[in-house]
């Protein structure tokens, strides 16, 4: 192992450290305040939207609204089964099975897409 | 009288732990390529084996790993750069942290270092939505995560010691794994017409945002933008009734 990239590693560790325990820490003694609580309750739904919306729509990086975009039509489907079942299992193993089909299909050339 | 009750919170506090475990386990489905990923490119971008894994070890952060490995990649070994970099790709676990604060706050010392270093965005999620459930457990947090961790550390032990073959996995789309998981968690929440208006306002700013925004920076702007108009909306219903 080289000193330089040991360097390196130690200073992502340490920032990343810090953005995850910094607000801990400022908030310690005072404590949360009324506003930031109100705010935070909406922040796991802006949070997770945000992650999985463009995974969905621009999985290569540009946005694919087409039916060549296999997560696109396997989000559809994992959201009416999420919707429905509120599974985790279900969720996860239709949608799987969606892309593993999808990506077989199209290897084949059986999509008419 | 006081060693049955200490009993019954130990056997509360594993029952908790378990149950991160296993909410942890289809999340983990979709680690489990990104690590090998992480592996794989570690040592395809000049990394050795060990390096390679002591970077999931320590930082245990995918994307900004994958960053540095690219930046490493590149021929950028300037320490500074690719620690700059560390930290604005892992900015948006400050909100998270924010958002787990206040329960976080009444723990003791180092368990709230140990959280703390374990949230990502998934256990984050996962820990989010417990307390939207259940309430909050710090063994829950702690169970996910550690879960979490583990897996992030054998894929990409797994990953280095692979050859080239397993990248495949990713474009298979075994990362779907961990889309589904995030729906399952987002959509039961959208149960009112705010949370319908953060969702919408926070899905549109971030696919713009991941369009013309450099890195993950779409992530932080959708999450700030969406969440303050939902706690402005919510304050303006509440000044109505």
């Amino acid at each position: 192992m080289r000193t330089e990239i040991i360097l390196i590693i130690i200073g992502m560790a340490v920032v990343t450290f810090l953005t995850r325990f910094g607000c801990l820490l400022v908030f310690r003694q005072t404590g949360m305040p009324a506003f930031l609580t109100g705010w935070l309750r909406h922040v796991p739904t802006a949070i997770l939207t945000a992650l999985i919306l463009p995974s969905l729509l621009l999985p290569k990086g540009y946005l694919d609204l087409s039916l060549q975009n296999h997560y696109l039509l396997a989000g559809i489907l994992a959201s009416l089964v999420a919707y429905k079942s509120r599974n985790i299992l279900a969720t996860v193993g239709v949608g799987i099975m969606v892309m593993f089909s999808l990506h077989w299909a199209g290897q084949w050339e059986l999509l008419p897409f | 009288m006081t060693k049955p009750l200490v009993a019954r919170t130990e056997n509360l506090n594993n029952l908790h732990l378990s149950q991160g475990v296993r909410d942890s386990l289809p999340i983990i489905l979709g680690i489990i390529p990104f690590g090998i990923t992480c592996g794989l490119m570690g040592i395809t971008t000049g990394l050795t084996q060990a390096e390679t894994i002591l970077m999931s070890v320590l930082v245990f952060a995918g994307a900004s790993q994958f960053v540095s490995m690219t930046m490493l990649g590149a021929g950028i070994t300037e320490w500074s750069i690719i620690v700059f970099t560390t930290l604005l790709v892992n900015l948006r676990h400050i909100i998270m942290g924010a958002s787990l604060a206040p329960y976080m706050m009444k723990l003791p010392l180092p368990l709230q270092a140990v959280l703390s270093f374990g949230l990502v965005d998934e256990s984050y999620a996962l820990t989010a939505n417990r307390i939207y459930k259940d309430g909050y457990s710090a063994y829950y947090q702690l169970g996910a995560s550690a879960a979490l961790y583990l897996s992030w550390i054998l894929s990409t032990v797994i990953g280095v010691m692979m050859g080239g073959y397993l990248a495949r996995c990713l474009e298979w789309g075994l990362d779907f794994a961990m889309i589904a998981t995030f729906l399952v968690l987002l959509i039961p929440r959208l149960v009112d017409r705010i949370s319908i208006v953060v969702c919408a306002l926070s899905g549109i700013i971030a696919v713009v945002g991941a369009l013309y925004l450099p890195g993950k920076w779409y992530i932080i702007v959708a999450c700030l933008l969406a969440s303050v108009v939902g706690s402005i909306m919510e304050r303006r219903n509440k000044g109505e009734n």
